[in-house]
């Protein structure tokens, strides 16, 4: 901890405060607000919200819709992250190996990230779009058997790619890091010892990323929760048939398109304490995050 | 180290170069469709080589989104977040390293809770706020009774309204409220020396000088890093312009725009779809974030490992 300070004085009230208002207006008055929303009821005729206790959270958690939402999320979150996280993990593993070419590998895999939620389901609406595309090759052999907007399965396949295609950059970027914070002291006593690269992964390097690998795992379902708007609504619209309405798109529609404001507070509510209690497990672990520097 | 290896090597560059293609795949179809026309999109033999109507069809799209003023916003409002994040982070995490007073921990942690909570999970309650920022204020002066005070003694009807829908302010500063920048520069605060702090102080250098004089220019690594992913997270943010602009014709932004060229039965009435100018508006959107995130490649993976954000 630092033992040199300087005196307080007038000015550090005034260092604070721009910070303070803005999250205290943004964001506690907001989440405050989601609560009283979600015990409250609005009057069909104005004068104010009655109280109405658990019933917003009762008609929710009854709603099969809403159920629906629920599975799908945690289908989308679950599929995203494997596939994501695999894909990471295995190009970080032999990016580190630094061959030729190290720096445009990097590059090429890197820069995914930076393309926004919305074209990427855009991009990926063009690809397995049933009439033009790849996807219509395969329409002209069996007319027919490819259309997202018919099969429900088909569209939860395709924004689970489009997700994972995403979030590839993101845990390939901390798994390198990770690889390459590994001391080489290490790795050439295990070459010493006679472990060749495939052994040294498998042995060395995996072991030693388990931090970085739970920590991903955490950010990953927590971004797949928050971060899927733009992709479903670029490339299925939540449907067919509801099959794609996740967690954060229902909120939207609930919220904005059907004016239920106490319905969808209460699915914030609960949305809310899924991510804050992944949170608190990333934290968890973040206090255990290795570091060899 | 020395080792010989040339089959793995081999199985390496195959390994890395699959995994390229898959991930070049999307975009490449997405860039080939937007440089054919219409009818060469909706062909059967799918296209796999880019065409020659990329710039006809650039030019159209452009026209159609109403792009130039658009691109215009997106820029001000990347800009807008990355410096408002900047300055608070700043200001915010220099009084928590180098002053001591009493609540520190208290504010500390207020601020770390921020984390928690993406603008996404707490959308519906925010939005109620950006359509009058003051609400909080109002109501908790009505419930402390401040209004009714005012009201009895001076006469003045209290009422405060600050309406932040369709305006650029509405547009950035519910971005600027979370956290992430102010723990990059807190953790890099706690390594500058106290001998550093004391040699100032004995120079008699106040606060605000240290700061200026001394952190800022020391800090120029860690502006860079924030920067270039405030950036991308400013440039890409979708839902929260999605709700707070109307008025798409002056205070739309690029990203946006892209929810209207999806094309489907509302944007070509049953027509043939128009991929050939939603691809070739997709890749005009995504181009500036991934400049940047190719030219200031080091600056932002050290941001990004930073905040874990």
């Amino acid at each position: 901890m630092r033992r040199a300070h300087f005196k307080f004085s007038w000015i550090v009230p005034l260092l604070l405060a721009p910070q303070l208002l803005v999250i205290f207006t943004f964001f506690y008055w907001p989440s405050a607000q989601a609560l009283y929303w979600a015990f409250t009821l609005e009057q069909p005729w104005g004068g104010g919200n009655t109280w109405v206790g658990l019933q917003n959270f009762r008609k929710v958690l009854s709603d099969p819709y809403y159920w629906g939402s629920v599975r799908v999320s945690v289908i989308y979150a679950l599929a995203t992250t494997v596939l994501a996280m695999g894909m990471a993990l295995t190009l970080a593993l032999f990016v580190d190996r630094q061959l030729a070419g190290y720096r445009a590998w990097r590059v090429g895999i890197i820069w995914p990230y930076a393309v926004a939620a919305p074209a990427v389901g855009l991009a990926f609406n063009f690809v397995f779009n049933p009439g033009a595309g790849i996807f219509s090759v395969i329409n002209t052999l069996s007319p027919g058997w490819w259309d997202l907007s018919k099969y429900p399965w088909q569209a939860v396949t395709a924004i689970v790619i489009a997700g994972a295609w995403k979030q590839v950059a993101y845990s390939f970027i901390f798994f390198l890091a990770a690889l390459q914070s590994i001391p080489r002291s290490l790795t050439e006593a295990a070459a010493m010892d006679g472990a060749r690269p495939l052994r040294r992964m498998i042995d060395l390097q995996l072991p030693l990323l388990t931090p970085t690998f739970f920590f991903l795992l955490v950010i990953n379902i927590t971004d797949s929760f928050t971060d899927s708007f733009g992709i479903v609504d670029t490339l299925t619209g939540g449907g067919p048939f509801r099959a794609t309405d996740l967690m954060v798109y229902k909120i939207y529609s609930d919220g904005f398109r059907g004016f239920d404001y106490s319905g969808a507070a209460a699915q914030s509510i609960i949305l809310m304490c899924l991510v804050m209690a992944l949170t608190f497990i990333q934290f968890r672990y973040v206090e255990r995050r290795v570091h060899y520097t | 180290m020395i080792e010989r290896t040339p089959i793995l090597n081999l199985a390496t560059h195959l390994i890395l170069a699959v995994g390229l293609v898959l991930i070049l795949v999307p975009i490449w179809l997405a860039f080939v469709a937007a440089t054919h026309d219409l009818q060469a999109v909706n062909s059967a033999p799918v296209e796999f080589w880019p065409g020659d109507q990329l710039w006809p069809n650039l030019k159209e799209a452009w026209a159609l989104s109403d792009f130039g003023q658009k691109f215009v916003n997106s820029f001000i409002v990347a800009i807008g977040v990355v410096v408002g994040k900047i300055t608070l982070a700043c200001l915010t995490a220099f009084a928590l390293v180098f002053f001591q007073f009493r609540g520190r921990m208290v504010i500390f942690w207020a601020i770390f809770i921020t984390l928690m909570l993406p603008l996404e999970v707490r959308i519906v309650p925010t939005y109620a706020v950006a359509a009058n920022a003051l609400s909080p204020f109002q109501t908790i002066m009505d419930w402390t009774g401040i209004s009714w005070l005012l009201n009895s003694l001076a006469g003045i009807e209290v009422s405060l309204e600050w309406n932040l829908l369709n305006s650029y302010t509405g547009l950035i500063l519910p971005l600027v409220a979370t956290a992430t920048g102010t723990f990059l520069y807190r953790q890099f605060f706690l390594t500058i020396p106290d001998e550093l702090v004391e040699a100032a102080r004995m120079d008699g250098a106040g606060p605000l000088r240290f700061l200026w004089d001394i952190l800022i220019p020391l800090s120029k690594t860690n502006i860079a890093a924030l920067a270039t992913i405030m950036f991308v997270y400013a440039w890409n943010q979708y839902l929260w312009p999605l709700l707070v602009v109307t008025d798409r014709a002056n205070y739309g932004v690029v990203v946006v725009q892209l929810s209207d060229l999806v094309p489907d039965q509302l944007t070509t009435g049953g027509g043939t779809p128009t991929w050939h100018l939603a691809m070739a508006a997709t890749m005009v959107v995504m181009l500036p974030p991934i400049l940047i995130v190719i030219f200031m490649q080091r600056w932002f993976v050290r941001g990004l490992i930073n905040t874990d954000k």
